[in-house]
C-alpha cells in the first residue's frame, strides 16, 4: 500500500479537527513519519496536495522543527539531554560514552538501523537529570553505564520500559502516530509520577498530614 | 513557610491521572459552579483572585481574559501553552502526566468565560507519554459529556484539540506558538496587535500557561479569600517550584508565592553532601543567575525582580562549587543560538557570535577584552531583538560576568578550564 493510501483517511480525520486545514500540517508530518520513519519527498507532496499548499510551503515547515527528520533515524532514536543542567550532572559524559559505545556520532544511526543518537535540548525533566529520551519516552536519572546498558538491550531486541511511560517501549514510528494525534491506548500504563515529582508532596504531608485537603 | 500542595495534592495516588480518580478527589465540581455563573462573573472572580500567569511574565490572568472583545461576532479561541521548554523548567509535564483533568476542567471554565467554542493545547512534541495522558483525558471528558455540545444547558459548545509540537523552543513564545498552530514556521509576530485582538486566525485569543489554567478550578471552588491566604499582596496564591541540580532532593515543591530558596533547601535537605551553593537560576536559563547572596529573596514576581532577575517559570536550577560557570553559560548560549528562529538579525547573528567568543573563553583561548566584547554584544541584542528569546540569551552572560568575572579571567590566565567536569556529575562519587 502506498503512503497516500495508508494515510488518506487518517489525514482527513486530522484535518477535520481544525477550523482551518493548514493547522493540520504538523500532525500530518508526524503521520508521514509514522509510516515512512522520516519526512520523505513523497510525504511532502501528499501533505501539500491534501492541504492545497505548494511543496515549498510544506518543506518550509518541515525543515523548521527538529523532530521532523529528513533522513531515516533508528527504530529507536536515543536523545541525550546536553543542555546545561543535564550536561553538568552527567549528560556530556553519557553522550560521549554512547558515541564511543555505538561507534556513531551525533545525528547518526547504527548500521543495522536499530539505534540513532542525537544530543537534545532541555526535555522538561530536570529533576530527573541526567535524562535520556528514547523515541521521546523518559529514561530518568541515567549514568554512563545505565545508558550503555539501555542501548545494548535495544540492540539485543529487548528494549526496557521507560521510567515514566508505557509498559513497552514503542518504536519511533509508533510514537510518531501518537504525535499525529492517534490514541494508541497506552495512556493508562506506567506510573502517575516519579519520585522527584512527589518530593514536595511527601514533605508537605510530613509538615501537615492534612495538607492538600482544603481544595 | 509551609508547602501548600493543591495541583500536586493527588499525585501520590497511583491512578491520579484517570477521570475516576479526578472525580473521587473532587474534580469537575468547579466547572458545574462556573457554568451556573455569568461568564463575566467568572472573569471577575479570577481577576479578583489576583492569579497571575505562571508561564514567566506574570500577567494577571483575569485581566487577559477581560481583554477579549465580547459581542464582536468573531470566533474566540483559548490556546494553552504546554510547550514547556525553558531550560530548567519541568513543572507542567509532571502536572499533566499525573493530573491532566485539572487542565481540562480549567480549560472548560476559561473557554466559557471568554466565550470560546474551540480550545487548543499546544504541547511540546518530545514528551509522548504526557501527550497520551492528555489525549486520553480529553477523550474521557468528551465521553462524560464535559466537552462537546451544550455543556451548560444554554448552548455552550466546546471542542478541545491536543496539538503536538515538533521541537522548537521558540514556539513557547505566544505569537510564535500561534503561527505554528496556524501551520507556519514558528516565528514571533509583531505586537500590537496583541493576541487578545488578533490571535489565532486573526481572531481574539487568550494564550495561557498550563499551570495558570490548571489553577482556575481550585480558585472557583476555594474562593478568592482562600487563594489570597497564600502568597503575598501582589503575588497571590500557590505555585510549583522546580528544584533541580546539585541538591539532595530535586523535585516539584508547591508552595505559596514568596517562599525563599533558603526555606526550600532547608526543608528538602539542602545541597548534596559536602558541597556548597555556587549559583542558581530563579526561573529558567533566561532569568539572570543568583548566588548564595540571594538565598533570602522572596520568590515572587516583585521580590525576584527587585533583586535583579525574574521569577520566570520558577525553575530553580542549583549548581554547586564544582560547576564551571563559563561552561554552564556557554551551553545555555549554544541553546539560544540553536533555537533562534532567524527572523531578526540581533538574535540570529548575535547568538552566533556569543557562542564563538564563549567557546574560546571556556577553552582558555580568550582574552580579558572578550568580556567587554560579550557585554557589548549583549547590549546590542537586549531590547533590540524581535522577541524575548534574544533578551533571554543575554541574561546568563551579563549576570555571570557580574557575579563571576574573576572566574572568566581565571580561564584566560590558566589557558584552560580550571574545573574537572567529572566532579560535578551525579555519579562522581561525591553524591554516593
Amino acid at each position: 500500500m502506498s503512503l497516500k493510501e495508508a494515510t488518506s483517511s487518517q489525514m482527513d480525520e486530522i484535518i477535520a479537527r481544525y477550523p482551518r486545514s493548514r493547522s493540520a500540517i504538523m500532525p500530518l508530518l508526524h503521520l508521514v513519519q509514522s509510516v515512512e520513519g522520516f519526512v520523505t519527498p513523497e510525504g511532502i507532496e501528499i501533505v501539500a496536495a491534501k492541504l492545497g499548499l505548494t511543496t515549498a510551503e510544506v518543506s518550509a515547515v518541515a525543515t523548521f522543527y527538529t523532530q521532523y527528520k529528513r533522513r531515516p533515524v533508528g527504530e529507536y532514536h536515543v536523545g541525550v539531554c546536553t543542555n546545561t543542567l543535564c550536561a553538568v550532572m552527567g549528560g556530556d559524559a553519557i553522550f560521549s560514552g554512547l558515541k564511543d559505545h555505538l561507534g556513531i556520532g551525533n545525528d547518526e544511526s547504527t548500521a543495522d538501523g536499530k539505534v540513532s543518537l542525537e544530543h537534545i535540548e532541555c526535555n522538561a525533566a530536570c529533576d530527573y537529570a541526567p535524562v535520556v529520551m528514547v523515541n521521546w519516552e523518559f529514561f530518568d536519572n541515567q549514568t554512563v553505564e545505565s545508558a550503555k546498558g539501555l542501548v545494548d538491550s535495544i540492540k539485543a531486541g529487548n528494549p526496557p520500559a521507560p521510567t515514566r511511560g508505557p509498559n513497552k517501549l514503542p518504536t519511533w514510528k509508533e510514537n510518531s502516530a501518537v504525535l499525529a494525534g492517534m490514541n494508541d491506548g497506552h495512556a493508562n500504563e506506567g506510573v502517575q509520577a516519579g519520585p522527584a515529582s512527589l518530593a514536595g508532596l511527601e514533605i508537605a504531608l510530613e509538615q501537615d498530614p492534612e495538607s492538600g485537603k482544603q481544595r | 513557610m509551609k508547602l501548600t500542595p493543591v495541583l500536586s495534592a493527588t499525585w501520590n495516588q497511583s491512578d491520579s491521572f484517570t477521570i475516576d480518580a479526578y472525580r473521587r478527589n473532587g474534580g469537575y465540581t468547579a466547572v458545574k459552579k462556573a457554568l451556573a455563573m455569568e461568564p463575566d462573573a467568572v472573569i471577575a472572580l479570577i481577576k479578583d483572585s489576583g492569579l497571575r500567569g505562571r508561564g514567566g511574565a506574570g500577567f494577571p490572568t483575569g485581566m487577559k481574559w477581560s481583554f477579549i472583545p465580547q459581542g464582536d461576532g468573531k470566533p474566540h479561541y483559548l490556546v494553552v501553552n504546554a510547550d514547556e521548554s525553558e531550560p530548567g523548567t519541568c513543572k507542567d509535564m509532571p502536572l499533566l502526566l499525573a493530573n491532566p483533568h485539572v487542565l481540562v476542567e480549567g480549560i472548560i471554565i476559561a473557554s466559557y468565560a471568554i466565550r470560546s467554542n474551540h480550545a487548543f493545547i499546544y504541547i511540546r512534541g518530545e514528551v509522548v507519554h504526557v501527550i497520551r495522558r492528555l489525549q486520553q483525558a480529553v477523550a474521557d471528558a468528551y465521553k462524560a459529556g464535559l466537552l462537546g455540545k451544550n455543556l451548560d444547558g444554554k448552548g455552550f459548545d466546546l471542542d478541545l484539540v491536543v496539538h503536538a509540537g515538533a521541537g522548537a523552543y521558540i514556539c513557547g513564545e505566544e505569537t510564535a506558538l500561534l503561527d505554528s498552530l496556524e501551520g507556519f514556521r514558528g516565528q514571533p509576530r509583531l505586537r500590537p496587535p496583541f493576541p487578545a485582538i488578533a490571535g489565532l486566525y486573526a481572531c481574539p485569543t487568550v494564550v495561557n500557561n498550563v499551570e495558570s489554567i490548571a489553577s482556575v478550578p481550585s480558585i472557583i471552588n476555594g474562593g478568592t479569600e482562600w487563594f489570597g491566604s497564600m502568597g503575598t499582596e501582589k503575588s497571590k496564591g500557590f505555585t510549583l517550584y522546580s528544584l533541580s541540580g546539585h541538591v539532595k532532593r530535586p523535585g516539584q515543591y508547591e508552595a505559596p508565592l514568596g517562599i525563599t530558596l533558603r526555606e526550600l533547601l532547608e526543608m528538602s535537605g539542602g545541597m548534596r553532601e559536602g558541597h556548597t551553593l555556587k549559583f542558581w537560576t530563579p526561573g529558567g536559563s533566561s532569568t539572570p543567575i543568583f548566588t548564595a547572596e540571594q538565598l533570602d529573596v522572596p520568590l515572587d514576581y516583585e521580590g525576584v525582580a527587585s533583586a535583579g532577575s525574574m521569577l520566570g517559570t520558577k525553575a530553580l536550577q542549583i549548581f554547586d562549587e564544582t560547576t564551571c560557570v563559563v561552561r554552564a553559560v556557554l551551553r545555555w548560549s549554544e541553546f539560544y543560538k540553536h533555537e533562534s528562529c532567524g527572523k531578526c538579525t540581533p538574535c540570529r547573528e548575535g547568538t552566533w557570535w556569543l557562542v564563538q567568543i564563549l567557546k574560546d573563553l571556556e577553552a582558555g583561548k580568550g582574552s580579558a577584552a572578550d568580556l567587554d566584547k560579550l557585554l557589548d554584544l549583549c547590549d546590542n541584542i537586549l531590547g533590540r531583538a524581535f522577541c524575548a528569546l534574544g533578551d533571554g540569551a543575554t541574561s546568563p552572560i551579563t549576570s555571570s560576568i557580574k557575579h563571576f568575572r574573576a572566574e572568566y579571567i581565571a580561564h584566560v590566565e590558566a589557558g584552560q578550564c580550571p574545573f574537572d567536569p567529572v566532579a560535578s556529575t551525579l555519579f562522581s562519587g561525591a553524591n554516593a
